[in-house]
């Protein structure tokens, strides 16, 4: 295995109170092709301007060849950047934008005077040797005799290869691209991807590469980032990332995907959507699991002859195959396959044991610290809510002065007391007016598992998430407030 | 067709109540009456005779281009490096100094040269050529920031990033990539400065030491102390150079900019 070339130890970017980078910790090897994956604000551009420098981690350090670097300024770092937005210099033509920096570069050159000492000189590259890179890296981008074109003149393609030029020609160890592609149409894009591959083959230089098309992440990616949430979600081959995604945000984001709960049955075997079936993870019995599914490794057959039954209720033609939705109960999943089966058909379904992937689940309760107000209510995630205190005390109860009279009669006033919460996530209700719930947030997840949404929802002020498992649809970003009947709240005291 | 007739007719009577008196200005330039309404004799260049040989007329003007140069040139150093450094700064820090600027633009003029007079009188300081400069530089440094702002909030925040990532320190980047990118504002800004230093009146007559004069402060005053000063038609001659000075180089900035709009769709 080659060197470790870039290393971020437990690296954090603050921006207003948030942490866009929380905590990461993440190594690259020398030659490598990387490519950190998410949607857009989850940390992976600011995790590339960091490496390049134009920003510094509020914590954490970054280690190139095994040195910090992490007080070094960008010009000093052998590390180059082609922008989402190519960044070409306007006022100057193809040759002097490739030429910046080998203009400003000064080579170490060793001579020896009379006396036989060495001679250190710094010194400029000559115009000689200027022009043959220049005109190297232009070749190497397929626009020759380019030099004198003005850079406004160019198209977007041209445009970005001229940015690619500009940077490689430095000769970085690393070359940074945030989102080249992002404005070129689809055709030019297909044709870039493969071309930048070509490119680092023949480098042999490492590449960190950003986006949030997943395709684009798994044709040209030796290793896969994810990222959500200024968190590092799974590293991994384009293969593992796709095949055994790590949770249900993966799984979701990677390519289409069922997710529905199971519960594990048996040794190498989960129960879900009503059957049992056999699998090649393992996992503790009872275990409650999130299992994925691709659509394209779910086989239709006539009914009875398969696994499952149920029925067809919509099919879309996509050019290579139908996209099916099949009905179980409550449960839609998605198939894709080439022949078509007509809406409304009863088949069964078969799903072999090594294309069902196992994860844990990821949130089993919505648990929070709160504490108890004045009036007997408990206050958390910026809300108060109502909830049963007498709960905290087994077989107390509350005198007409609302103090609490515990079992054996010891009158407590339960004001400030902390405690910790805990909320079903099933038992949490989704309001659409943001001032008729107990607290509320913005949606900034969903992820449909089958039957369920889950929705995760997030308060502005101290960043508290509720897990929501909910039947209707909801819209990211949407404000929305939360409501939780006073039963679903589990309170515990908290052991000081 | 009637309603084509009107539109022309207000067109023209506005170009005519717009141009009509300076047409009769430079009409009368070459004329050496003394009064303009009254025409005496022939057609002559003696009034450009007299504006060249006149040594005070001659003075006022070298005084008037030179502060307008020098003043404008320190303005714009003064401006641009300004205008760079709140847009740099915290929002905080840019809204302050952003309305810091302003006000001198909307501030009546007489007040800032009331003002800066009473400075000049509290710190001793004698009305030189210098407190006139500082005057200048004050009353035009405002302009020179609102013209190079917008061109650094329209540049691409990359461009200096990928100087920087290229190998250029902050300075370095900042001559090869930024000062060029904003060119066109730091060159509208002088521009303004120039044209702002070159007719003002009020600022430099409270700030301007008694024997210097320029082209304003010499007409107004000759024209307020003395009618009968020989000199005074020469103004006439003076504010038709100027004019053919102005209309010759708009035209030619027009011209210019619409070769450029055309070499660019040529392409």
């Amino acid at each position: 295995m080659a060197d470790k070339i870039i290393e971020l130890k437990k690296v954090s970017k603050i921006y207003d109170g948030t942490a866009v980078v929380d905590n990461i910790d993440l190594y690259i090897r020398k030659g490598e092709f990387v490519t950190l994956l998410g949607p857009s604000g989850c940390g992976k551009s600011t995790t590339l301007r960091m490496i390049a420098g134009f920003e510094k981690p509020d914590s954490g350090e970054i280690l190139l060849n095994g040195k910090d670097i992490t007080q070094i300024p960008p010009y000093l770092r052998p590390i180059n950047t082609v922008f989402q937005r190519y960044a070409l210099f306007p006022h100057l033509n193809v040759y002097d934008n490739i030429a910046y920096g080998l203009k400003l570069k000064r080579v170490k050159n060793v001579y020896e005077d009379k006396n036989g000492k060495q001679v250190v000189k710094y010194e400029k590259i000559s115009k000689k040797v200027i022009d043959e890179k220049v005109s190297r890296a232009l070749k190497m981008v397929d626009l020759e005799e380019f030099e004198k074109r003005d850079v406004t003149t160019l198209s977007g393609g041209q445009q970005q290869r001229i940015a690619i030029a500009r940077a490689i020609v430095n000769e970085p160890e690393i070359l940074l691209l945030d989102e080249p592609l992002g404005a070129l149409d689809l055709k030019m894009r297909q044709d870039m991807q493969l071309e930048l591959k070509e490119m680092h083959k023949k480098l042999g230089i490492t590449f960190i590469y950003v986006t949030h098309d997943q395709e684009e992440a798994l044709t040209m990616s030796d290793t896969i980032v994810v990222m959500n949430d200024g968190v590092i979600q799974q590293i991994g081959t384009p293969k593992d990332i796709y095949n055994e995604p790590k949770n249900s945000f993966v799984a979701d984001f990677i390519g289409e995907s069922n997710i529905m709960s199971g519960t594990i049955a048996g040794d190498h075997k989960v129960r879900f959507i009503g059957h049992v079936f056999d699998m090649v993870d393992d996992f503790e019995l009872h275990e409650k699991v999130d299992v994925v599914v691709r659509p394209e490794d779910i086989y239709i057959v006539n009914k009875d002859k398969g696994q499952v039954n149920g029925k067809i209720i919509s099919s879309i033609f996509k050019g290579i195959h139908y996209e099916m939705t099949f009905l179980v109960g409550k449960t839609e999943i998605i198939i894709q396959d080439t022949a078509e089966r007509m809406v409304g058909e009863e088949v069964s379904i078969i799903i072999k044991p090594e294309d069902i992937h196992i994860m844990k689940k990821e949130y089993l309760v919505n648990s929070y610290d709160g504490y108890i107000t004045k009036n007997n209510k408990v206050a958390f995630a910026e809300g108060e809510f109502d909830c049963d205190v007498t709960k905290l005390y087994p077989g107390s109860h509350l005198d007409e002065e609302e103090y609490l009279i515990t079992a054996d009669g010891q009158r407590i006033d339960l004001t400030d007391t902390p405690v910790k919460v805990e909320v079903p996530l099933d038992k949490v209700e989704i309001i659409d007016n943001e001032e008729d719930g107990n607290t509320s947030g913005e949606i900034i997840s969903i992820i449909y598992k089958g039957d369920h949404y889950q929705v995760i929802i997030r308060t502005p002020e101290e960043e508290e998430d509720f897990v929501v498992d909910t039947e209707y649809l909801w819209n990211e970003n949407d404000k929305v407030s939360v409501k939780i009947k006073p039963e679903d709240i589990t309170l515990k005291l908290k052991v000081k | 067709m009637v309603k084509k007739i009107l539109q022309s007719t207000y067109l023209w009577l506005i170009l005519i109540f717009l141009y009509a008196p300076v047409v009769l200005l430079v009409v009368y330039s070459f004329n050496a009456s003394t009064e303009i309404g009254s025409w005496s004799k022939e057609w002559n260049f003696s009034l450009y005779k007299m504006l060249f040989t006149d040594a005070k007329i001659l003075n006022a003007i070298k005084n008037t281009i030179f502060l307008a140069l020098s003043s404008s040139a320190i303005a714009t150093i003064l401006g641009t490096i300004g205008a760079i450094g709140m847009y740099y700064s915290k929002p905080k820090t840019f809204r302050i100094f952003n309305t810091i600027t302003q006000i001198p633009i909307v501030n009546a003029e007489i007040v800032t040269a009331i003002s800066l007079a009473l400075v000049c009188s509290m710190l001793l300081f004698p009305r030189t050529y210098a407190s006139l400069l500082i005057a200048h530089v004050v009353l035009t440094f405002p302009f020179v920031v609102t013209s190079v702002l917008p061109k650094l909030k329209q540049m691409d925040p990359n461009l200096y990033e990928a100087g920087l990532d290229l190998g250029a320190s902050p300075l370095k980047a900042l001559f090869t990539i930024t000062i060029p990118e904003i060119s066109p504002g730091i060159a509208s800004g002088f521009m303004i400065a120039i044209t702002l230093s070159l007719d003002d009146y009020i600022i430099t007559n409270f700030t301007k030491p008694s024997t210097i004069d320029t082209i304003s402060t010499y007409a107004y005053n000759a024209y307020a102390k003395n009618s009968a000063n020989t000199s005074i038609p020469a103004l006439r001659a003076l504010s038709a150079i100027i004019f053919a000075v102005i209309i010759i180089s708009v035209v030619a900035v027009n011209l210019s900019a619409n070769k450029k709009v055309r070499e660019r769709e040529g392409k």
